[in-house]
Parts: C-alpha cells; sequence; structure tokens
C-alpha cells in the first residue's frame, strides 16, 4: 500500500511539473503569434506615422505683383525677353515685403532659399496663358523649399534633422503665425507625375502605369489561365506530357521573380526588340509570371463543380466542349475570378523582375498609351526611399499607403467575390 | 499600320466573318426546312468563320510584329559603310539609337555625320514599306481564311467538330505557355551563361573568393580585372536567409500550433487571415521598412551596447525577411498538422498526455515531413527574395559571418548589375545571367525536394 501511495506522489508532484511546461508551450504559442501580429502592427504604424505628412503640402501664399521692369519683362510678344526675363524677382520682393528684418543682401539670399525650385515656371505658366495679368497683383500659391517644408512639418520631431539656420527658423515661425506659410492638402500629390523637387512630385503617373501594365497582364494571363486550367482539368490525357505541363507549372509558381524580369530582359527586348520600360513589356513579364496562381487556382475551382452537373449534361447529348463552356466554366467562374484577383495583387505589388526590364527610368510625363515610357507604384516607392532628400521619404510612404490601399480593396473584393458567389454542393 | 490598330482591325474582320457565316447557315439551311437539317449550329458555322479569319491572322501579325524590329535594324546596320560598321553590340546600340533619334526628329541631323542621316532616313522607309506589307499580308490572310469558312459553310459538315477541335487545342496551347516559358527561361539564361563562361572559367565562377564585376572600358585601363567569384555572394545570401529562417521557423511553427490545437475556432478565423496580410504585403514595402527603421534602430541599439553595426546589415534584411515568410511556414504548417488524423490524437490524450505532450511526441513527429517541405519552400522564397535586399544589405561582397556587417546577396547584384543601360557583351552584364542560371538551379531544387516531401507525405494518411 504504501508503495503505491507514493507512486500517487510521484504522480502528483510530476503533474505539477507537466501542467506548468503546458502552460509555457502555451504561452510561447501566444508569444509566436503576438511577435508576428506585432511586426504587422509596428509596419503599419511606422509607415503611417512616417507617410502621413506625405498627403500634406507647405505652401508660401503672396501677394505678387507681377511688374513688368522687375522682371525685365517690357514686351510680352518678344521672345528674347521671354527667355530672359527674370520670373523669380517678384517673388523675392514679395516675400521680402513680409519679412522686413531681413534686409541684407545675404539675408536676402537666405530668405529666397525658402521657395521651391520652380517657383519661377509658375509665374511663368500663369503669364503665358493669361498675359494680360502683367503688371497687375496676383495672389498666387508657391510650394515651399522641401527644407522649409521639413522644418514645418516637423519642428518637434528630434527624428527629422532640420537644415534651417535658427534665424532661418524665426523668420519661418513668423511667417507660419502670419498665416503665409500654410500647410493643405497634397493634390499634387494625385495629379502629377514624379520630379526632382519633392514638392512637385506626384503618384500620377505611376498609378497610371500600373494600371496600363495590370491591363496587359490581366488581358494575357486570365484568359490564357483559364484555358489552361480547363485543358488541363478536362481534356488532358493522363500521359508523361501531361504530368511534365504539371510538374512546370508547380515549379513555375515558385520560381523567384527576379528570374522573370531575367527572361523578359533576354526575350522581350533583347530577342524581340521591344522597347524598354514600356507598360507592354512589363504587363508580359508579370503575366507570366502570375499565370502558375491562376492556372492552379481554377483548376481547383473547376475540380470543385460535381461530376453530377458534367453527367447531367452529357445525359441530355451536350459534347465534352459544351459540357465545359456551358457548364463547368460558369460554375467555376467565382473561384477563378477569386484565384485572379489574389494573383493581380500579387502582380501589383510585385517590383524586381520590373526593374530589370527598366521600369526604373525617371519618368515625369503621365503615360498615355501601352508603348509610352511608364513607371509603376512599388518602382516609384523604391526610386523615392532610396532617394536622399527627406521630403521623398514620406512621399514614399504616403505611395506605400496608396498602394497598401490597393491591394486591401482587391483581396476584400476576392473575399467578398468567395463569400458572395461562392455556392456548396 | 502600327500594330495596335491592326489588332481591333483583326476583330472587326472576325465579327464580319461571323455574322457573314451565320446569315448564310441560315440561308443554306432555309431550303432545307430549317436549321435542324444542318449537321451544326448555325453558331458553329459562324465560330468556325471567325477562328479561320481571326487566328492565322493574329500568328502572323505577332510573329511580324516580333521581329519587325530586329530585322529592319540588321538591315540598316549593315546598309553602313564598311568603315564605319560597329565592332561590338553596345556600338551597335549606341549607333542605332542615334538612328532611330534622327528618324524621330529628336536629333538634329546637322551634327551627325552622312551616314548616319543616310541609314535613318532608310530606317524610315524600310518602316514604312514592313509597316505597310504587314497590314496588307494581315488583312488578306484574314479575308482569304474568313472565304475559305465561308465557302465550307454547307448542310453535310460539321463545324462543331472543327470548333471544338480547334477551341481544345488553343487551350493545350495555353497549357503548354507554362512549358514555353520554363524553356524560354533556361534558353535565355543559359546562352547567356555559355557566353560568360567563354570569358571567365566556371570554376573560378563557381570558387572564387572575391566578387567585384567591374570590367575595364579601355583595354589599357588598370586595376578593373574584375573578379566573379560567387563564394562572398552566396555566403551573404545563406547568411540572410537563415537569419530569416531563425525568426520565421519558431514563429510560424508556433503560431501554427497554437492555431491549429489550442485556439478558439472564432479566434482561428480571425487571427489567420491577419497572419497572411504579412504575405501579401508588397516586398518593396518590407524593404522601405528594412531600410529606413530596422537597419538603423539595430545600428543605434549595437551603438548603445558598444558595438558597430553597418547602417547596412544583414540582420535588417533578415529579421524583416523573416517576417515576410512567417505565413508560408505558419500555413502549410497548420495544413499538415491538421491533417493528422484525429484518432492520434484522441488515442495519445487516452492515456494521459497532456495536449502539449501529445502535440511534441505523437503529433509533431507525425507533421514533420511537410513541415520540413514547407521549411524549404519558405528557404527558397527567402534565397530568392529581392527588394528587400536590395534595400537594406548593400552591396559590398564580404566574405563574413556577422550578421552585423553589410553582405550582398545574389539577387541584389542580379539587380544593380542589370539595372541602367548596359552594353550586352561585357563579361559584366552576362555574369549577372550566370546568377540568375544558378538562382533558379538552386531554388529549382529546393522546390523540387520539398514538393516531394509535401506530397509523400500527404499520402499517408490518404
Amino acid at each position: 500500500m504504501t508503495d503505491q501511495r507514493s507512486q500517487a506522489e510521484i504522480v502528483r508532484k510530476s503533474l505539477k511539473r507537466r501542467y506548468r511546461k503546458e502552460r509555457r508551450f502555451r504561452l510561447y504559442g501566444i508569444l509566436a503569434i503576438f511577435i508576428a501580429l506585432a511586426s504587422l502592427f509596428i509596419l503599419f504604424a511606422d509607415i503611417i506615422s512616417k507617410g502621413h505628412t506625405g498627403f500634406v503640402k507647405t505652401t508660401i501664399t503672396l501677394d505678387v505683383s507681377l511688374d513688368s521692369g522687375l522682371m525685365y519683362l517690357d514686351d510680352p510678344t518678344d521672345k528674347d525677353q521671354w527667355s530672359n526675363a527674370d520670373f523669380k524677382a517678384p517673388i523675392l520682393v514679395a516675400l521680402q515685403a513680409q519679412v522686413p528684418e531681413a534686409a541684407g543682401a545675404a539675408e536676402k539670399r537666405e530668405l529666397g532659399r525658402f521657395l521651391g525650385t520652380f517657383a519661377d515656371s509658375e509665374i511663368r505658366n500663369l503669364l503665358t496663358k493669361n498675359p494680360g495679368l502683367l503688371n497687375t497683383t496676383q495672389t498666387i500659391e508657391f510650394p515651399t523649399h522641401d527644407r522649409v517644408s521639413v522644418y514645418v512639418k516637423h519642428a518637434d520631431n528630434p527624428r527629422y534633422s532640420i537644415k534651417l539656420s535658427e534665424q532661418q527658423q524665426r523668420w519661418v515661425d513668423e511667417l507660419v503665425q502670419k498665416g503665409i506659410i500654410d500647410t493643405s492638402f497634397n493634390d499634387v500629390l494625385f495629379s502629377r507625375g514624379d520630379s526632382r523637387e519633392p514638392a512637385n512630385a506626384g503618384v500620377l503617373g505611376a498609378i497610371v502605369g500600373s494600371l496600363l501594365t495590370m491591363l496587359v497582364t490581366l488581358a494575357i494571363s486570365f484568359p490564357v489561365g483559364i484555358a489552361a486550367a480547363v485543358y488541363l482539368e478536362e481534356f488532358a490525357p493522363q500521359n508523361k506530357l501531361t504530368d511534365f505541363i504539371e510538374v512546370n507549372i508547380n515549379n513555375l509558381a515558385a520560381v523567384p521573380s527576379i528570374i522573370f524580369g531575367l527572361l523578359g530582359l533576354a526575350v522581350f527586348i533583347n530577342l524581340f526588340g521591344m522597347p524598354r520600360s514600356v507598360p507592354v513589356v512589363g504587363g508580359l513579364v508579370l503575366a507570366l509570371m502570375t499565370l502558375p496562381t491562376i492556372i492552379i487556382s481554377s483548376r481547383a475551382a473547376i475540380k470543385s463543380v460535381p461530376p453530377s452537373i458534367r453527367e447531367a449534361a452529357e445525359g441530355v447529348g451536350a459534347s465534352k466542349m459544351q459540357v465545359v463552356l456551358h457548364h463547368v466554366v460558369p460554375l467555376a467562374m467565382p473561384g477563378m475570378l477569386t484565384g485572379s484577383i489574389i494573383g493581380m495583387a500579387q502582380a501589383l505589388g510585385e517590383t524586381a523582375p520590373l526593374l530589370l526590364i527598366g521600369m526604373v527610368a525617371f519618368i515625369v510625363d503621365v503615360p498615355d498609351g501601352l508603348f509610352s515610357s511608364a513607371t509603376v507604384l512599388p518602382v516609384q516607392i523604391y526610386l523615392w526611399a532610396s532617394s536622399s532628400e527627406q521630403g521623398f521619404v514620406e512621399l514614399a510612404s504616403a505611395a506605400i499607403m496608396v498602394l497598401l490601399t490597393f491591394m486591401i480593396i482587391m483581396n476584400a473584393l476576392a473575399i467578398w467575390l468567395r463569400k458572395r458567389l461562392e455556392r456548396r454542393w | 499600320m502600327q500594330t495596335a490598330n491592326l489588332l481591333p482591325l483583326v476583330l472587326v474582320l472576325a465579327v464580319v466573318a461571323y455574322s457573314l457565316a451565320y446569315m448564310r447557315s441560315r440561308a443554306v439551311a432555309a431550303p432545307l426546312g430549317g436549321i435542324r437539317n444542318l449537321k451544326a449550329l448555325p453558331f458553329y458555322y459562324a465560330a468556325r468563320a471567325a477562328l479561320w479569319c481571326a487566328i492565322p491572322a493574329l500568328v502572323v501579325l505577332a510573329v511580324w510584329a516580333g521581329f519587325e524590329d530586329k530585322v529592319i535594324q540588321g538591315i540598316v546596320i549593315a546598309s553602313l559603310p564598311p568603315d564605319t560598321w560597329p565592332e561590338s553590340a553596345g556600338q551597335a546600340s549606341l549607333i542605332l539609337s542615334q538612328i532611330s533619334n534622327v528618324a524621330a526628329g529628336s536629333l538634329n541631323p546637322e551634327f551627325l555625320p552622312k551616314h548616319i542621316t543616310g541609314a535613318a532616313s532608310l530606317l524610315e522607309a524600310m518602316q514604312d514599306k514592313s509597316g505597310n506589307f504587314k497590314a496588307i499580308l494581315v488583312v488578306l490572310i484574314a479575308v482569304l481564311g474568313a472565304t475559305f469558312a465561308w465557302t465550307r459553310v454547307a448542310p453535310h459538315i460539321n463545324a462543331r467538330k472543327n470548333v471544338e477541335t480547334t477551341l481544345r487545342r488553343i487551350f493545350f496551347a495555353c497549357a503548354a505557355l507554362a512549358v514555353l516559358t520554363t524553356a524560354g527561361i533556361v534558353f535565355s539564361v543559359f546562352l547567356e551563361t555559355m557566353r560568360f563562361f567563354d570569358r571567365v572559367p566556371i570554376t573560378e565562377f563557381l570558387f572564387g573568393t572575391s566578387w567585384s564585376p567591374q570590367t575595364a572600358i579601355r583595354i589599357d585601363q588598370i586595376g578593373s580585372e574584375g573578379a566573379f567569384g560567387v563564394i562572398p555572394l552566396f555566403t551573404g545570401t545563406l547568411l540572410i536567409s537563415a537569419i530569416a529562417l531563425l525568426v520565421a521557423v519558431p514563429v510560424g511553427l508556433l503560431s501554427a500550433i497554437y492555431l491549429a490545437e489550442y485556439a478558439s475556432k472564432r479566434m482561428r478565423s480571425t487571427i489567420k487571415p491577419v497572419l497572411e496580410m504579412l504575405a501579401g504585403i508588397p516586398t518593396v514595402v518590407y524593404g522601405f521598412f528594412a531600410a529606413l527603421t530596422v537597419a538603423p534602430f539595430i545600428r543605434e541599439l549595437a551603438a548603445t551596447v558598444g558595438m558597430e553595426a553597418s547602417s547596412q546589415s544583414a540582420l535588417a534584411a533578415g529579421l524583416v525577411m523573416g517576417i515576410m515568410i512567417v505565413p508560408f511556414v505558419s500555413s502549410l504548417s497548420d495544413d499538415v498538422i491538421s491533417a493528422v488524423p484525429q484518432t492520434m490524437r484522441d488515442g495519445s490524450l487516452a492515456l494521459g498526455a497532456t495536449q502539449s505532450e501529445t502535440m511534441k511526441k505523437v503529433i509533431f513527429p507525425a507533421a514533420l515531413p511537410g513541415i520540413i517541405g514547407g521549411i524549404l519552400l519558405a528557404a527558397s522564397r527567402a534565397i530568392g527574395e529581392t527588394m528587400i535586399v536590395v534595400m537594406a544589405a548593400g552591396l559590398a561582397a564580404n566574405l563574413t559571418a556577422n550578421p552585423l556587417d553589410s553582405v550582398t546577396t545574389v539577387t541584389v547584384q542580379i539587380a544593380t548589375l542589370l539595372v541602367g543601360d548596359q552594353e550586352f557583351d561585357s563579361a559584366k552584364t552576362l555574369s549577372a545571367f550566370a546568377l540568375g542560371m544558378l538562382l533558379f538551379i538552386v531554388t529549382l531544387l529546393l522546390n523540387v525536394v520539398a514538393l516531394k516531401i509535401v506530397r509523400k507525405y500527404r499520402e499517408q494518411y490518404d
């Protein structure tokens, strides 16, 4: 009896230890999930904290008197005078009027550095459109220089190095108080292409480029993917060739994306002589990359259509092709669509293969066709992120938010489609 | 005429062919007493005409458009006076871009030698001629095809069979495209790799310990021999992948176990999609995060404990890449853990084992092959990942195992060697293809092994 009791004692003692182990194991699991979720959270928080200021622009609003004498532009019809005119002078005069303490030449020059590089071209454009405005006074909004912008947005954030002298900081503070330097929604971001100057750079060019590239990708990978899936699932005889195709598709799905860039470079650009950095080539490369994803998900969708449907159609005399086209494919379409949307979302975020086919070129214009030079959103983010000016970092974060918004919309669409159209047999 | 305009034209022709054939089949059927006396429905006669019209024309158009520029360029180069013939491919592309710029009117012909402007006008003439000829040929083929199909609208011909066979062949061609893609990858990358090995011996490439792909621009230039030893790139890749796996495997595996065994249904259905979001975030975003947030953070952290970290460290890239591949590990592990039959769990629990003991002693060993397969897939993902390392790992080819150092990887080198303008016959650019070949082979092997393991394991319980 005593022996048994001691056995129970041992069990009771070890039980405590074992339960502790059990709890610890559970804790590890929770910890792992916590780490993964926390990194996701930190990633989003970091990008939002860096990028929310990208949606805000800093501007100087001035009453500029467009004095012809000041600009050396007496005769607006004279071409020589146009090209030699000093469009910056009236802005500087207006700015100096706001900061009377900046009297010396050196101080005036420092004040002039508040303006963005393209401030004078704004006046030039204005006068080109309406020459009648010459010698009138206009209230015009100019983007500020990156340094001023960083100071205004991040004066209290030690992470940003402020590149203004103390005197300049005082002036900026003064102008902010007067309401001359102000921040507003950054409409430039959504209305322009890339620029060397952060204040003039926007993502519109990249968005249009992405859309055109996706259009090509979709136009190729969707029909081809579905056709391939239908063949493999419905028509393919069980032989070595079909096996080979199947293995190939599974392998292609796991080939690193940069290899597709090498393929595009060697085949489309070097062999076929297609132009670099155009949406057509980008779309072709991404289509080849997305194809396996679409084929695999479409096959799963076709497989889930029950045989009874096929048998019923065959029973009333439909040919194999009619069974497939009239019954199986329409029923499998929701699954095919969700797979394709997910594949397209992947393609939308892909960068590496596009670097190799030259979509990293600096392109200012918004692309106007499938054969015009373009860049895409992720590449634009890459370009801005590797740029040295601070203003581009917040633009890159803002562009990331735009990209993530598109991805979330696409994924939500896929989930909604699946919920809406999925049917169980 | 532009290819972009010919495409819709062919489609319009196909629609015309479709409606003409449709009308004719009805007209043929009418005296016989309705369409039920035809071998096929009018739709099939019409569809056959449309296919006959569009497919040959599109094939010709694709081939022509694919090789048009290449052929014209060759002829233009050949037309240059022999003493101005380009000596290298790089020079040829320079001359060609000059010529085409003149032809496009963006370069003033006054400042250029005469043979260039002559070639430019030849180029323009050739492009015009080729465009016209292409348009005529394509339209002719489309019309001929449609006419042929139109004449074959007869009651005794079974058009349905024709159409179905054609469609089936098209479907097969689409499936074969996957094989063609692989073949394209292998051939294009392989050919360039062979050209690279003409210049640099394969032994130096595989076993060399120094990588600096600078080649001489001038022949007499000093100190730019170029070293193409892949070992430092490979160790860099392995170092970063190892760090990534050190993060991803425990985090992914433990969260998969928790979600599969402990979590309530509701918790599982909310956390799983959130975890999978990690895999859906574009890699450029991770690269941005690694380069601008994690790397500076690591450098400061190392500085506070008195160590020196490079501003682009292997650790930063590896950590972030690890987070990225957590979902690959977790969802594959989750699948195999869930595939272990419930009876095994019940048996273990009935013997008095705790849940964690069941997990560790019964389920984990049973699921191990599948889990290893998943880890191999994640490893191949890590080796082939580009953007994170391009942005956060640096360019210096250091042969080091210190994670705080800057290292470079195979993918980084491919990207940096091929971004921007480059001439196509230097060892420098060709080396990128050799690296690509290496990457392709390594990831392919990993994938094949992983898929084999996963598949073999799955059969055990089926």
